[in-house]
């Protein structure tokens, strides 16, 4: 990074600035945090909405902060009547072109387009606006595209070429005709959308949502001949206090459980607890495998999203994915059968929810290779803001109630379950209990350094009696794209990847709460919070492996048998196929 | 649909004088033109085939074939009437031969005639407002065009069409 420092001046004060900063980066450091709306920290520069516009003196015209390099002795102005007035009437023609629907759209009150208008003081309407109309695209069992509501700031398709790799919207025709859509204007169903969910998590309006189905839930849990029974993610828990205006990072588990049984819900396990068991499961495979010399490295498959990536992109892995199902699926396949069994229900009349920080995993939900005795396993999911809505909704007192914990015999999990939520979290758990069945001895450093943090890819090695086992983790499918890369090119250098569809893993799915007042969505201070919440749920665990979960264990010595036995094998595993319209990644690729 | 071999070998040939150059993916847009050449139109699969041969991702070929006015999305009949609206022309009377047309051929601007053989547009000045009003059939161009005149052109070119 250069540093050398340039002089600048802010509203009539001397600052210090770096060389190669743009405007709004260093008036950022300096505590003036100049109206923006395209702009995000993670993505390209775009300098399409103009919002952040100032003054610099000798300069023609305004200039767009986020994109204007700073200078030696430069005179700025962010705050004059005439900036206001500019930036005042830049938004207002923006929203003169947006739908008037405010108080009955799904992102009221918490759209940053709202909040800048409300900023910008916008009290009287000056102009009327052509407005847009499109069908919304409803195709997608995860994300709803709203052209309507899109104001073109391009944050949706940057994330989804910039960080995703994936490609799947580009901005197509010209002018006010302009519109974001996938290729050929096809359903999003039927493009290489990975329905991870990004593009609604960066949407300053609610241009894309997720496909919301509480009202649906609702119903079902006023019905009494149902037998209701939900599970929570592990990054569920470390999140939902922020929609409720709580610090981020605040575990929130007892709440969560607590607040799901006022719901209505009869029974409410923890998806920590499957988490448990595909350690189990997938340990076991990676040693089978590692011992049989046959094809490694392992690659692991809890993130939907990146197994729709995967069966698109890049099917020359599929040899190499795990078989193990999702824990949520493996728990949604539990509730259908051995909860069933022991309970002696009938499966077809249990509902069974996932709660979910994720958009992919409803998508997921649908998948026909999933379904167990030819029902659905999982048969709704909500992501961690529908859950926040439906309690805020339903009037539980969400922050002041009292802490429960989950119901047995699918609510017990090790610290190595808890994790599960954080980028590295399942390598780490996979080690922490492939190294016992391995060598018969106790791993005794189990937080394993060199695979925490947010770096995209990170690389560790573990000796296991006398072999060395060399990992790697990615998280965000533009860096999995890159590791898979680095794979095809040295097929020798790892034996187990984990791969997370999501940046920073579960805690950042395209599910979890919006960006609050003060924040950026993806905000890595943010998740890193959220990270800290379950790092410190696995080190207040006395069981931190998870084959030390003593209901795990029950649960194999009473239905499994051992791990990857035929039963396992039935219930748990599934397979992957390769999937049309094929991806394609640039050679040349923007991928940061 | 099924592309034509041979269109689709010369378009291989094309793409092939374009990989080996700095910033090949710039040559997207020429590369187009030629698929548009060869097919009539761009049909999704050619965008499909250039944009793997490519590795330009499919969404992104799209966002730009959407974007010029030149590249047409759907069939184009054989011969393509533009009818000039720019000034010169519009106040010579273009509008009425463009009604003419539409009235003549039963199709609007952007539509195709059943039989393939028409597609209309209007366009702007094209530069020859001394024989304003102006139409295009193909490359030809026809001045001091009147709505009786330009229905018998039309009629005369479906007669050698067909």
């Amino acid at each position: 990074m250069d540093t050398t420092t340039v002089n600048i001046i802010i509203d009539g004060k001397p600052y210090a600035a770096r060389h190669g900063q743009t405007i709004m980066q260093a008036a950022d450091e300096h505590g003036f945090h100049i109206p923006r709306l395209c702009y995000h920290p993670r993505l390209s520069i775009e300098g399409a909405c103009r919002v952040c516009i100032v003054e610099v003196e000798g300069a023609k015209n305004y200039v767009a902060s986020c994109a204007f390099p700073v200078s030696e002795g430069m005179k700025i102005h962010t705050n004059t009547q005439e900036i206001r007035r500019a930036r005042r009437d830049i938004v207002e023609l923006i929203l003169d072109n947006h739908p008037d629907d405010c108080h009955t759209c799904e992102r009221d009150s918490n759209c940053e387009l709202q909040r800048l208008a409300a900023s910008m003081g916008i009290r009287n309407r000056h102009f009327k606006g052509e407005k847009k109309h499109y069908e919304k695209d409803l195709s997608s069992a995860s994300v709803i595209r709203d052209p309507n509501k899109c104001i073109l700031c391009q944050r949706c398709l940057r994330i989804c070429s910039e960080v995703q790799g994936v490609n799947a919207l580009s901005h197509a025709f010209r002018g006010f005709q302009t519109v974001v859509m996938p290729a050929y204007n096809l359903p999003f169903a039927e493009s290489v959308c990975s329905t991870c969910g990004q593009c609604i998590n960066v949407c300053p309006t609610a241009a894309f949502v997720e496909k919301n189905c509480t009202q649906e839930l609702f119903e079902k849990l006023n019905d009494p001949s149902i037998i209701k029974v939900v599970q929570v993610a592990p990054s569920v828990r470390a999140a939902i206090g922020e929609a409720f205006a709580l610090e981020p990072g605040r575990n929130m588990e007892g709440q969560t459980a607590a607040a799901l049984r006022r719901l209505g819900f009869d029974y409410v396990f923890d998806t920590q607890f499957s988490a448990d068991l595909t350690i189990m499961e997938e340990a076991s495979e990676f040693l089978e495998r590692f011992q049989n010399k046959d094809r490694l490295p392992l690659i692991t498959s809890c993130s939907s999203a990146w197994m729709k990536m995967m069966e698109q992109f890049h099917p020359d892995f599929i040899p190499n994915i795990s078989s193990c199902k999702s824990p949520m699926v493996m728990m949604g396949t539990l509730v259908k059968t051995y909860f069933a069994e022991k309970m002696k229900i009938d499966p077809a009349k249990i509902l069974s929810v996932g709660c979910m920080c994720c958009t992919a995993k409803k998508y997921e939900a649908e998948r026909p290779e999933l379904r167990v005795n030819n029902m659905a396993a999982v048969d709704m999911v909500i992501t961690t803001r529908e859950l926040a809505w439906m309690v805020k909704s339903a009037g539980i007192d969400f922050i002041n109630i009292h802490p429960e914990s989950f119901d047995l015999p699918l609510g017990l999990s090790s610290g190595g379950g808890a994790i599960f939520g954080v980028t590295g979290g399942v390598m780490e758990s996979a080690i922490r209990t492939a190294y016992e069945m391995y060598t018969g001895e106790t791993l005794v450093d189990i937080e394993i350094g060199a695979l925490r943090g947010f770096s995209g890819i990170r690389e560790g090695k573990i000796t296991m009696d006398k072999d060395e086992i060399r990992v790697a983790v990615a998280h965000g499918l533009g860096n999995a794209s890159e590791l898979l890369d680095i794979v095809r090119k040295n097929p020798q250098r790892y034996h187990f990847i984990e791969i997370m569809g999501c940046p920073g893993g579960c805690i950042g799915g395209g599910g979890q709460p919006y960006a609050g007042v003060n924040s950026m969505p993806l905000d890595e201070n943010i998740l890193k919070k959220r990270a800290e919440a379950l790092y410190s749920i696995d080190r207040a665990k006395t069981i931190r492996r998870s084959l030390d979960n003593p209901d795990v264990q029950r649960m194999y010595k009473e239905y499994l048998g051992s791990p990857l036995s035929q039963r396992a094998h039935d219930l748990l595993h599934t397979h992957y196929a390769p999937k049309l319209p094929q991806g394609i990644l640039p050679i040349e690729s923007t991928v940061k | 649909m099924n592309l034509d071999a041979t269109k689709l070998s010369e378009l291989d040939a094309f793409m092939a004088e374009t990989a080996h150059k700095t910033n090949s993916h710039s040559y997207v847009i020429a590369v187009l033109h030629k698929a548009q050449q060869l097919f009539g139109y761009l049909p999704r699969e050619a965008m499909d085939y250039i944009a793997h041969a490519m590795n330009i991702p499919t969404a992104h070929i799209w966002g730009v074939a959407t974007f010029y006015h030149f590249f047409n999305l759907k069939p184009v009949g054989k011969h393509p009437v533009s009818v000039c609206m720019g000034t010169a022309c519009y106040v010579k009377g273009a509008k009425l031969v463009l009604d003419a047309i539409k009235e003549e051929l039963r199709i609007t601007i952007g539509e195709t005639t059943e039989d393939g053989i028409f597609t209309l547009q209007e366009t702007r000045c094209i530069g020859a407002c001394g024989l304003a009003p102006v139409m295009m059939v193909g490359d030809k161009i026809y001045g001091d065009i009147t709505p009786k005149k330009a229905v018998k052109v039309l009629a005369q070119i479906r007669k050698e069409t067909v």
